[in-house]
C-alpha cells in the first residue's frame, strides 16, 4: 500500500512538473474535470485525438513551407487549427509557439517559420512522450 | 561711406543694436573720417564732379549759432582752428630755418673778410719791418671801424694797386685786389638777394589766407565731400530744434520747397500714419537725450508708404541741455518687404515643420492606439480567460459531493475569484468604453423587472438591516428597447455602492419619464447607438424570450405569430415597427440613507481609481472603478449621470437615458402576455407591479461580495424571497443556463432533463412534422410543401437511430459524425416540438472541423445539460441551417471547404432574403431534408429568425474579432473555449 502511495505521489509530482514547465496549461485541468463516468478515457482520447490531428497538420505545414512558393494561406489555416486544437488540448507550449508561428507568417518570414515548425515538432513529440508516460502512469 | 551704412542697415534689420551711422563726435581725431588734408589730388577729382547743391538747404544764421553754441559745433572750429595754427607754425619755422640759413652765411662773410683783413695788415708788417713800418694807411689805422674802413680800403686798395705798379710787385696785389672785390661783390649781391627773399617772404606770410577764409575752404570741401558721397543715397538728414522745427534738411529727392520746411514740424509737414510716431520718437530722444535707432512706417501724401530706419541723436548745448536733434532717415522699404516676405517664409516653414510633427504624433499616437487595441485583445484574452478557467473550475468543484468545510473553503474561492474576475472586467470594459470598442446591443426588455431583479440581487447578499425599495412609475413603458446587461451593470454597481456606504435606512431606485433633457436636443443623433435594422429581428427575438420568462409556452406563440403575420402579410414588418417606434427617457434614482458625499469629493467620484477619501478606501474597500464605468457607460448610451448628495443624509444617483419603446410589440405581447399570466402564478403582479421592497432575508450569509454577480445567484438558490418563485426563475435566467429557469423546479438534474427530452422527441417528431404542413405557406420559405412528404419520411428514420444513441453518448458521436452523416443531412439531436416541454431544450449547432475542440465543446455542454449538434465545415453548416433552425451555432472561423464566415454571410443571406440562393451559387444544392424547419413554422420560430452566431476562433486578435462581426456573426469567443466563456455565451444568448 505504501508503495502505491509513493507512486500516487510521484505520478502528482510528474504532473506537476509537466504544469510548471509549461507544457500543459490550466486549460489541461479543465479537461479532466471533463472526464466522468460516462466517458472514463475522455482525456485520453483527446490526447489520441490530438497526436494524430497534430501529426496531420505539421505533415502539412512541412509540405506547405518546402514549396517553391510558399502558399501562406494554407500555413496560416493549418497553424490556426494546430493553435486551436493545442490551446483545447491546455498544449500550452505548442499553443504558445503557434501564436508567434502565426505572427511570422503575417510577416511571410519563411525561415523563421521553418524554425517555428522545428520547434512545434519537438513541443509536440516532448509533450507525446510526458502524456503517455503519465497516463501509463495513471492507468 | 555710403557702402558702410548700408553694410550696418543690413545688420541693423537683424540685431537692432543701436549705433550712430555718423562721426559721433567731431573731435580732434576726426582727421581719419575727414579725408581733406590732401587737397590736391582729391580737389582735381572734384573738380570733375559736379555737385548739386540745392538739394540742402540750410538756415544760415542758424548754422553759425550752432557753431557758436554747441559743443560739437565749436570742437569743429577747434580743429579747424588748431589745423590752421599747426600749418602757420610750419610756416614760420621754416621761415626761420631760412633766416638761420642766411645769419650763417652772413657770418662766414665776416669772417672772410676777417681774414683777408688780417692777411693784408701781415703784409703790411712785413713791409714795415724792412722798413720803417709805418702804412700807408697808418692815419685810418682803425680797423675796428667796418664801414668806412672797408670804403677806405678799397680806395688804400686802388692806391695800393697803384704803389704795385710803382713798386714792381703791384701786379700780384692789383690781381688779389681785384679777386678780392669780386668776392666782396658776390656777397653784396647774395645778400641783396636773400633780403628780397625776406621781403617777399614776409609779403607772403602777409597775403597768406586768414583762419576764417582757410576754415571755410575746408568746410566747402567737406560739404563738396558729402554731397559727392551723399548725391545717390536715399537718405534724408536733418536737424530740428528743441521744438522739432526743421533747422536743416538734405533730402536727395526733394519734394518740398525751402520755405515749405524749415521753422515746422513733421506733423506740419506731413500727414499720415507714421508722422505721428516719428515725431514722438524724437520728442523721446530730446527727452532722454540719448541717440536711437527706430523704423518707422509711413504712410503719407507725399511719398506714399515708405519705410524708413530712423537715427535720431541729441544735440547739447555747452552747458549740456539739449537743444535740438540730428536726424538721419533712411529708406529702407524694400529691405523691410524682403524682411518680411523672409519672415513670412520662415513662419510658413515653421507651420509646415509645426504640422509634420503633428503629423509625426497622430501617426504615433494611431500606432499606439492600434498596439493598445491589440494589448486588448490579448489581455483579455491572456488574463481573463485563465482566471475564468479557474472560477469555473472551482464552480463545477462545487456541483461535486463536498463536505460543510469543504464547500465553505470553496464559496471562498469563488467569490474571491470572481472578485478578481470582477475588477479584470471592469479595468476591460473601462478600456473597451474608452477605446471606442464597447459595443451596446439593443434587446427590448422590462424596466420593472430589471429593477426588481436587481434588488433582488442586493438583498440576497445584505448583510445589514436595510430596506431596498423600487418605485416604477406608471407612465413607465412595460418594455423599453436598449442594452439592458449595461443598464443592469450600472445599477447594479450603483446599488452595490449604496448599500456599502449605508448603515442603517434604506436604498432605492425610482424610476419615472421625463421630458426630453436639453443635454440631448443638442446631440441627438449620436446619442442612440442601437442599430436600427437589428430592431425587427430582436422584437421577435424577444417576443419568444418572454415565454421562456413566463415559463409558459406552447399556447401564446401561436398566438403571437399570427398576430405578426396579421399584421405583417406584405412582409414590410420592418417599415411598420420603425413608423411607430418612439423615444423616451427615463429617469432614475438610486437614492440611500448612507454617509453621503462632501462637498469636495463630489467633483472627483467619477474619476477612475478615485475615491472620496483614503479612509473610505480603507474602511470600505473597492478600487474606485464602480462609477467611473457607470458615467462612462451611461454617456455611452447617451444619457447623463449626476450625484446629489449631503453628509450623513444620504446620496442620490440620478442617470437620464433614452430608449425606444415598439409600440406594434407592445400591442401584439401585452394582451398575449397578460392572458397568459392570468394563467400562471403570481405573474400578473411582475408586468406592471410598481413597488418593490425587499428585506435583508440571509444575514446568516458567510460568503458575499458586492458587485459578484455570481455569489448572490449562487445563494439564490437557497434563499427564500416573499416574492412568488417565478422571481427565482427571473434572477436565474440572465446569469445561469437557460435549462434551468426553464423549469425551475427541476433545476437539479440535468441528466434527467435529457432523459425526457429523448422520450419526448420520439413521440412528438413524426406526429409534429405532418401536422405542420398547411402553416408552411404562410412564414416559412424554405419549407416547400413539396418536399413535406420526403422529410417526414426521412426525418422518421432519423430520428429513429438518432435520439436514442445521441442522448447517451453525444461526445462519440461527434467523432462519428463525420462517417455517419450522409452528405447532404442534417444531425438532429434535440429537436424540439411545440407540443413537448422538451422543446424548450435549446438547439445548439456547433460547426467545427477540429476533433479536439468537438470533444471538449461536447463534453462542457454536455456538463452544462446540453446536446449539440456537430457539422465539420461551412457547407455542412448551411445544410443544417436549411434543415434546423437553431438557437445558436458556435461556429468556427476557419474550416477547410467553406470557412465560417463565408457561410455565416450565406446564413444571413437567408434570413434577410428568405432564400438560399446564394447557398446555392456558392455550391450548396438546397438540402431535401427539412422536417425542422416545417415544425418550426408550425410552431414557435419563424424562420426569417436572426440566429445568433457565435464565432470561435485561435485568432485572439481585434482585427479578426472585427472581420466576424462584419460577417454578420453576433460575439467572438477566443481559443480555448472555456467553461466560463461557454456559459456567458449560453447565457447570453439563450435566455
Amino acid at each position: 500500500m505504501a508503495g502505491v502511495a509513493q507512486l500516487q505521489r510521484q505520478l502528482v509530482e510528474y504532473r506537476h512538473s509537466l504544469f510548471d514547465e509549461g507544457i500543459l496549461g490550466d486549460y489541461f485541468k479543465q479537461l479532466e474535470q471533463l472526464q466522468d463516468e460516462s466517458g472514463p478515457d475522455f482525456v485520453i482520447q483527446v490526447a489520441t485525438s490530438f497526436n494524430n490531428d497534430s501529426e496531420n497538420h505539421l505533415h502539412k505545414l512541412t509540405e506547405a513551407l518546402e514549396q517553391e512558393s510558399v502558399d501562406f494561406e494554407k500555413v496560416v489555416y493549418h497553424v490556426l487549427k494546430l493553435k486551436g486544437s493545442s490551446s483545447c488540448m491546455g498544449a500550452h507550449k505548442v499553443s504558445e509557439i503557434c501564436t508567434t508561428f502565426h505572427n511570422f507568417c503575417k510577416e511571410k518570414n519563411i525561415e523563421k517559420c521553418k524554425k517555428c515548425l522545428e520547434q512545434v515538432k519537438d513541443e509536440r513529440s516532448l509533450l507525446k512522450g510526458k502524456l503517455e508516460t503519465l497516463f501509463e502512469a495513471s492507468k | 561711406m555710403v557702402c558702410k551704412m548700408e553694410h550696418d542697415q543690413i545688420e541693423d534689420m537683424d540685431t537692432e543694436v543701436l549705433h550712430s551711422m555718423w562721426p559721433e563726435d567731431v573731435g580732434p581725431d576726426v582727421s581719419k573720417q575727414f579725408n581733406v588734408e590732401n587737397p590736391g589730388g582729391d580737389q582735381d577729382m572734384l573738380e570733375e564732379v559736379t555737385i548739386v547743391e540745392e538739394p540742402s538747404i540750410v538756415d544760415f544764421k542758424r548754422l553759425l549759432e550752432l557753431t557758436n553754441y554747441t559743443d560739437q559745433g565749436s570742437s569743429q572750429l577747434a580743429y579747424l582752428v588748431k589745423h590752421w595754427e599747426y600749418k602757420q607754425a610750419t610756416a614760420v619755422r621754416l621761415l626761420r630755418e631760412e633766416l638761420d640759413i642766411l645769419s650763417k652765411q652772413r657770418q662766414e662773410v665776416e669772417l672772410k673778410k676777417l681774414e683777408i683783413l688780417e692777411e693784408h695788415r701781415f703784409e703790411e708788417e712785413s713791409n714795415g719791418c724792412d722798413k720803417r713800418p709805418v702804412s700807408i694807411l697808418e692815419d685810418v689805422y682803425d680797423i675796428y671801424e667796418d664801414v668806412p674802413r672797408r670804403k677806405k680800403d678799397a680806395v688804400v686798395q686802388s692806391k695800393r694797386v697803384e704803389i704795385a705798379a710803382e713798386y714792381g710787385t703791384i701786379v700780384y696785389w692789383k690781381q688779389r685786389a681785384l679777386h678780392s672785390e669780386k668776392l666782396l661783390e658776390a656777397g653784396t649781391q647774395r645778400e641783396q638777394a636773400l633780403q628780397e627773399k625776406l621781403q617777399e617772404s614776409i609779403k607772403n606770410l602777409e597775403r597768406q589766407s586768414s583762419p576764417v577764409e582757410e576754415l571755410s575752404q575746408i568746410l566747402k570741401r567737406a560739404d563738396n565731400f558729402l554731397h559727392f558721397v551723399l548725391r545717390n543715397a536715399p537718405v534724408v538728414i536733418g536737424h530740428q530744434d528743441k521744438e522739432l522745427r526743421y533747422c536743416f534738411i538734405y533730402n536727395h529727392f526733394p519734394s518740398l520747397q525751402e520755405e515749405d520746411i524749415l521753422g515746422k514740424t513733421d506733423m506740419e509737414i506731413f500727414t499720415g500714419p507714421g508722422v505721428k510716431e516719428s515725431q514722438e520718437f524724437k520728442k523721446e530722444v530730446l527727452d532722454k537725450g540719448k541717440p536711437a535707432k527706430r523704423e518707422i512706417k509711413f504712410d503719407t501724401e507725399l511719398f506714399g508708404s515708405k519705410t524708413f530706419l530712423i537715427y535720431v541723436e541729441p544735440v547739447f548745448s555747452k552747458a549740456g541741455e539739449t537743444i535740438g536733434i540730428n536726424y538721419m532717415g533712411m529708406d529702407v522699404t524694400d529691405q523691410v518687404r524682403k524682411r518680411e516676405k523672409m519672415m513670412k517664409v520662415r513662419e510658413e516653414i515653421a507651420v509646415q515643420r509645426a504640422k509634420e510633427t503633428e503629423m509625426n504624433k497622430t501617426i504615433h499616437i494611431t500606432e499606439e492606439t492600434m498596439r493598445a487595441k491589440q494589448m486588448l485583445a490579448t489581455m483579455s484574452h491572456e488574463i481573463r480567460s485563465p482566471l475564468a478557467g479557474v472560477v469555473s473550475m472551482a464552480d463545477i468543484l462545487s456541483n461535486t459531493i463536498l463536505d460543510r468545510e469543504q464547500r465553505q473553503l470553496l464559496n471562498v474561492m469563488i467569490s474571491s475569484g470572481d472578485l478578481v474576475l470582477q475588477l479584470i472586467n471592469d479595468i476591460l470594459d473601462l478600456s473597451k468604453v474608452e477605446s471606442g470598442v464597447m459595443r451596446l446591443e439593443a434587446t427590448k426588455f422590462r424596466p420593472r423587472e430589471v429593477v426588481q431583479h436587481v434588488l433582488q440581487t442586493a438583498a440576497a447578499s445584505l448583510q445589514k438591516i436595510l430596506t431596498l425599495e423600487g418605485h416604477v412609475a406608471d407612465d413607465v413603458p412595460i418594455e423599453v428597447i436598449g442594452d439592458v446587461l449595461r443598464i443592469r451593470q450600472i445599477l447594479t454597481n450603483l446599488i452595490s455602492n449604496a448599500v456599502k456606504f449605508t448603515h442603517e435606512g434604506k436604498v432605492g431606485i425610482k424610476l419615472y419619464l421625463v421630458p426630453e433633457p436639453p443635454f440631448a436636443k443638442e446631440g441627438s443623433q449620436s446619442t442612440p447607438n442601437i442599430p436600427q435594422e437589428e430592431n425587427s429581428s430582436l422584437t421577435l427575438q424577444l417576443s419568444s424570450d418572454e415565454k421562456g420568462l413566463s415559463g409558459q409556452n406552447h399556447d401564446e406563440c401561436p398566438c403571437q405569430i399570427h398576430l405578426l403575420s396579421d399584421s405583417s402579410m406584405d412582409g414590410d414588418k420592418e417599415e411598420q415597427h420603425e413608423s411607430t417606434e418612439t423615444t423616451v427617457w427615463i429617469r432614475c434614482d438610486v437614492y440611500d440613507s448612507g454617509i453621503g458625499i462632501p462637498e469636495n469629493g463630489l467633483p472627483t467620484i467619477f474619476k477612475k481609481y478615485m475615491q472620496v477619501s483614503v479612509d473610505h478606501a480603507r474602511k470600505y474597500g473597492g478600487t474606485g472603478l464602480g462609477l467611473a464605468i457607470c458615467k462612462q457607460l451611461v454617456e455611452l448610451m447617451g444619457g447623463r449621470l449626476t450625484v446629489t448628495s449631503r453628509v450623513h443624509n444620504g446620496s442620490t444617483f440620478t442617470f437620464i437615458l433614452p430608449y425606444k419603446v415598439s409600440s406594434t410589440s407592445d400591442n401584439s405581447d401585452d394582451p398575449d402576455e397578460l392572458l397568459d399570466m392570468a394563467d400562471h402564478d403570481a405573474a400578473t403582479d411582475d408586468i406592471t407591479a410598481g413597488f418593490f421592497q425587499f428585506h435583508p432575508s440571509n444575514l446568516g450569509s458567510l460568503f458575499s461580495s458586492n458587485g459578484s454577480t455570481r455569489t448572490q445567484q449562487l445563494s439564490s438558490n437557497n434563499i427564500g424571497y416573499n416574492s412568488s418563485n417565478n422571481l427565482n426563475g427571473f434572477s436565474e435566467d440572465s446569469y445561469s443556463f437557460p435549462s434551468d429557469d426553464v423549469r425551475p423546479k427541476e433545476t437539479a438534474l440535468l441528466e434527467d432533463a435529457s432523459s425526457t427530452v429523448e422520450v419526448a422527441e420520439t413521440i412528438s417528431e413524426p406526429e409534429s412534422s405532418f401536422s405542420s404542413s398547411q402553416h408552411t405557406n404562410n412564414e416559412n420559405v424554405v419549407c416547400r410543401g413539396k418536399e413535406i412528404k420526403d422529410d417526414g419520411e426521412n426525418h422518421v428514420k432519423i430520428s429513429s437511430t438518432d435520439p436514442g444513441s445521441h442522448s447517451e453518448s453525444s461526445r462519440e458521436m461527434g467523432l462519428m459524425a463525420k462517417t455517419r452523416e450522409p452528405p447532404g443531412s442534417c444531425q438532429s439531436t434535440a429537436s424540439s416540438s411545440p407540443e413537448e416541454k422538451s422543446k424548450l431544450k435549446p438547439k445548439i449547432l456547433l460547426v467545427e472541423d477540429d476533433k479536439i475542440n468537438i470533444m471538449v465543446t461536447q463534453a462542457m455542454m454536455k456538463q452544462l445539460g446540453h446536446t449539440i449538434d456537430v457539422v465539420n465545415n461551412g457547407v455542412e453548416a448551411v445544410r443544417a441551417v436549411q434543415c434546423h433552425t437553431y438557437d445558436l451555432i458556435l461556429m468556427d472561423v476557419c474550416m477547410p471547404v467553406m470557412d465560417g464566415l463565408q457561410a455565416t454571410r450565406l446564413i444571413r443571406s437567408f434570413e434577410e432574403t428568405g432564400s438560399w440562393d446564394s447557398a446555392v451559387k456558392a455550391g450548396i444544392e438546397q438540402s431535401v431534408l427539412s422536417s425542422d424547419s416545417i415544425q418550426q413554422s408550425k410552431g414557435s420560430i419563424p424562420s426569417t429568425r436572426r440566429m445568433p452566431i457565435i464565432a470561435m476562433t485561435a485568432n485572439a486578435l481585434s482585427e479578426s474579432e472585427d472581420e466576424c462581426f462584419a460577417n454578420g456573426m453576433d460575439s467572438f469567443v477566443s481559443k480555448p473555449v472555456t467553461f466560463q466563456k461557454l456559459k456567458e455565451c449560453l447565457g447570453q444568448y439563450l435566455t
